[in-house]
């Protein structure tokens, strides 16, 4: 399928989800729904990045929430419509990951990722020290009570993180079936025959890091309105690191799939978890998945759905 | 006009206290078949390295079709014309056989001024290529479930589908039978007839000696012989270091 | 910003030497882990952690010096470094790939050692009781803390003890052996994984006087943890990776950093300065200051 046609039929499915959604009429069913369709930008931009090049990015926090206060910062500076604000933040997100990975990326994945740490710490001091955005005290954003022929606000988000979502997973569809995907599974398979290959390493990381810190900073620039009052310590929070990582590691990082059964499958969980149970019985499950499957299924629910799929194969054909 | 394609001018290269590599000299002229041999850690492998860019921090002097590789990286100097096949395989696990060969097609043959090759060409290409080297019918299998004979062979498509004007085969042939053998060096002579300069480096001292019009002998990092194969094999020298003599 | 006084900028530079001490600690196990073994072990924080937890127990219910405490389960935190190991060592450096999966697997384990300690000891902060912690020997103008300064002192000896382990015994020389060359340890006959799986569990083992010090100096809640990944590799980093001294060095520099930070611009910009120097560092000097 050319990827034309798979932004189609993910632009039809999505059109089904929001219709469903607003037959059922639910608020509940878009708070909740907005959270696991964020999580699917975040694991799929995630997996862009640490699944195709295997560059781990522990700073994902970092740049959901440079993409959430960019958003806080023109709502006090220039109020402006989403959309904008999203182009907005993939902009400034877009760049402080090629800034990032200009600076680091030319060292070993392990530096790599110690660094993205790095990033987001320094990033959150920033932000905490900065009082036009509230610093640590926080930042109320007023979300107005309705839209033009969507309905309450709340659906307006939905749509609109469908909509993300929808491009978040057509981007990672058209990389992989392309000479881009190829370039980055060399990276990750073995960077120095890569290189000798004449595939041009650094600028494919650069490539990788800039679009992967721009889509999650596009999850994040919604959020304030989402959430309506914004602390870094919601913003940069513990969830965004751990998810981005598990979701993908737990779906399976080689494809574009692997990232939305992750984000579906552990988001609806962890909705039900911390809503039953507590937030911290939450990142316990989330983290021992996430160590069990990195030790045994390294391929995730699509590999392991995949080596069935082949193992049978391969059983059918006569001996 | 210099008509040496490469050119290697007193190049040392440390790692700590060690010198792996003690100021050597070479030049290879356009369309030469040149075998290079040497004892195991005799620094031929690191030699490689330094030319093709995988190792900097090098002294001395690298010019390849007339111009300073200095400060070039190794996909830089690949899609120059120098290609390599690594000692020890380092194939793409995550991808078939033939995805393997695609890539030098994708990024190194595509990222020249020439015409694009279309995807429907680079698949024919890889499949060719495969051919070449006795792959044709892994295309699909992954590195994995190659024997260690054939992950050599693919390391030499690879290195073949960078269409290079310089191919480097750092031990391609090391277990291969005797068959197989005179059915890469019947393939390395064909692609020099082709235009195509070749050094080999080998243990196989049966290969080296069909295949090279000249001889170049390592021993702990410095050059100790460069003639004709027949002049280098009687040279005293060489027998003592290498041979064992 | 503070009133710049002499007796202000002395205080805070000897107690930036006290805290790089206690830095130094923490960063032990670090060093031998990722600096010798190339393991980047980021759940090291969490062991710590569980270490302050360990001594805060024994301190509580029986009285126990923290540091007399983190003695006593030293032995169970090197088995669980030597079990960790084994899994790590089955799970991915026979299969490849460890890179991007061995960093997931200990992040994994970082938060499941602080959820854990969540859900059994809460989030309320703990400390531990001892006679030295409210101490101070004042010397002029100068004030030593004991609660910093035997913390500091005994880390130094750990360095030493270390030191003089990895360069004059035989398992401490193989330690240092296997990083440069496993091929030849191999032909010596010595198993590089028991050596690999040695290092790492005293790597581990080091962790738990470092929590034992961690207490004694703050009190201690489950997330702590999280602020020392950063302060952790900085040092490592910019004291170049596999070298102990360069790790004590860099220890002091950053300790003496954070605490005129502190001093002069508040506390609330500390994190930002281990971090930042990190990223300084990595971007213009990886070796470090004594790098390989």
């Amino acid at each position: 399928m050319r990827w034309g046609a798979f932004f189609l039929v993910a632009l039809a499915v999505a059109a089904l989800i929001f219709g469903c959604a607003s037959a059922i009429n639910n608020d509940y069913v878009f708070f909740a729904g907005y959270t696991v369709l964020q999580f699917i930008v975040l694991a799929t931009a995630w997996n862009i990045l640490g699944g195709y090049t295997g560059y781990v990015n522990f700073g994902s926090a970092a740049f959901f929430a440079i993409g959430a206060y960019s958003t806080v910062f023109f709502y006090k500076f220039y109020p402006m419509p989403i959309p904008v604000l999203i182009l907005i933040a993939a902009v400034i997100s877009g760049l402080i990951g090629l800034g990032m990975g200009y600076l680091t990326l030319r060292l070993r994945g392990a530096f790599f990722a110690i660094a993205t740490l790095a990033l987001a710490v320094v990033l959150q001091t920033l932000i905490v020290n900065w009082n036009y955005v509230g610093g640590s005290r926080g930042a109320y954003i007023i979300r107005p009570s309705s839209v033009d022929y969507i309905g309450s606000y709340v659906h307006y988000l939905f749509l609109i993180m469908l909509a993300l979502a929808v491009v978040a997973l057509t981007i990672a569809y058209a990389i992989e079936h392309s000479a881009l995907g190829y370039g980055f599974a060399t990276i990750r398979d073995d960077e120095l025959a890569a290189e000798a290959s004449g595939v041009p390493t650094l600028k494919l990381k650069l490539i990788a890091t800039t679009l992967s810190g721009a889509l999650m900073g596009m999850a994040g620039a919604p959020f304030p309105y989402y959430i309506g009052y914004l602390q870094p310590s919601s913003a940069f929070g513990l969830e965004y690191a751990v998810n981005s990582i598990a979701m993908p590691i737990i779906g399976g990082t080689v494809s574009w799939a692997g990232p939305l059964v992750g984000a579906i499958l552990l988001g609806t969980l962890q909705q039900y978890v911390t809503v039953t149970i507590s937030s911290s019985v939450n990142v316990l499950i989330v983290g021992v998945l996430l160590v069990a499957f990195v030790v045994v299924a390294p391929n995730g629910i699509i590999g392991l759905i995949t080596s069935i799929a082949r193992r049978g194969r391969r059983e059918r054909k006569p001996a | 006009m210099n008509a040496n394609l490469l050119e290697v001018e007193r190049l040392g290269k440390r790692f700590g206290g060690f010198v792996a590599l003690d100021g050597i000299d070479l030049a290879v002229a356009a369309g030469e078949r040149v075998g290079l041999i040497g004892p195991n850690g005799s620094g031929k492998s690191t030699l490689v390295n330094c030319l093709c860019g995988t190792l900097g921090n090098y002294s001395g002097a690298v010019r390849f079709d007339g111009r300073d590789v200095a400060g070039l990286t190794a996909h830089q100097r690949t899609r120059l014309g120098m290609a390599r096949s690594f000692q020890l395989p380092r194939p793409f696990a995550s991808m078939t056989v033939a995805d393997n060969v695609r890539v030098p097609l994708l990024y190194t043959v595509n990222a020249r001024h020439a015409p694009r090759l279309t995807g429907e060409a680079v698949a024919a290409r890889a499949a060719e290529l495969l051919a070449l080297v006795g792959l044709a019918d892994k295309g699909g299998q992954f590195p994995r479930d190659l024997t260690q004979v054939e992950m050599r062979k693919l390391e030499l498509a690879r290195a073949m589908a960078a269409d290079p004007k310089l191919l480097i085969a750092d031990e391609a042939m090391a277990g291969l039978s005797h068959s197989e053998v005179e059915d890469i060096v019947a393939l390395l002579i064909r692609l020099n007839e082709g235009g195509i300069t070749v050094i080999l480096i080998e243990h196989i001292m049966r290969a080296v000696m069909t295949f090279s019009q000249r001889l170049v002998v390592l021993v702990s990092g410095k050059k100790i012989a460069d003639g004709s194969p027949s002049e280098v094999i009687r040279d005293k020298e060489v027998e003592r270091a290498y041979l064992g003599q | 910003m503070q009133l710049f006084s002499p007796e202000l900028v002395i205080n805070a530079l000897i107690a930036g030497l006290l805290l790089g001490g206690f830095y130094a600690a923490v960063t032990l196990g670090i060093s031998i882990s990722f600096g010798i073994l190339d393991i980047v072990n980021i759940a090291h924080p969490g062991f710590i952690i569980l270490g302050s937890y360990i001594a805060y127990i024994l301190n509580a219910q029986f009285g126990i010096d923290p540091i007399v405490a983190a003695l006593i389960a030293l032995p169970a935190f090197y088995g669980l470094g030597a079990a960790i190991y084994q899994v790590y060592y089955v799970a991915f450096e026979t299969r490849g790939r460890e890179a991007l999966r061995g960093l997931a697997f200990f992040f994994g384990l970082l938060f499941i050692t602080e959820v854990l300690l969540i859900l059994v000891f809460g989030v309320d902060y703990r400390y531990v009781q001892a006679s030295y912690i409210d101490q101070s020997i004042n010397i002029g103008f100068v004030n030593l803390p004991k609660r910093m300064l035997i913390p500091c002192m005994i880390s130094i000896l750990m360095f030493i003890v270390l030191q003089v382990f990895l360069s004059r015994t035989f398992m401490g020389r193989a330690i240092m052996a296997v990083a440069q060359d496993q091929l030849a340890l191999r032909l010596m006959a010595a198993s590089p994984t028991r050596i690999k799986r040695t290092a790492f569990a005293i790597s581990i083992a080091t962790a738990s006087l470092a929590g034992a010090f961690l207490i004694i100096i703050q009190p201690v809640e489950p997330s702590v943890g999280r602020e020392y990944i950063g302060r952790v590799f900085a040092i490592c980093v910019l004291g170049g990776l596999g070298s102990l001294p360069g790790t004590v060095i860099a220890a002091m520099l950053l300790g003496v950093a954070e605490s005129l930070t502190a001093t002069f611009y508040g506390p609330s910009w500390a994190p930002a300065v281990s971090f930042g120097i990190l990223l300084l560092t990595l971007a213009f000097r990886p070796a470090g200051i004594l790098g390989r």
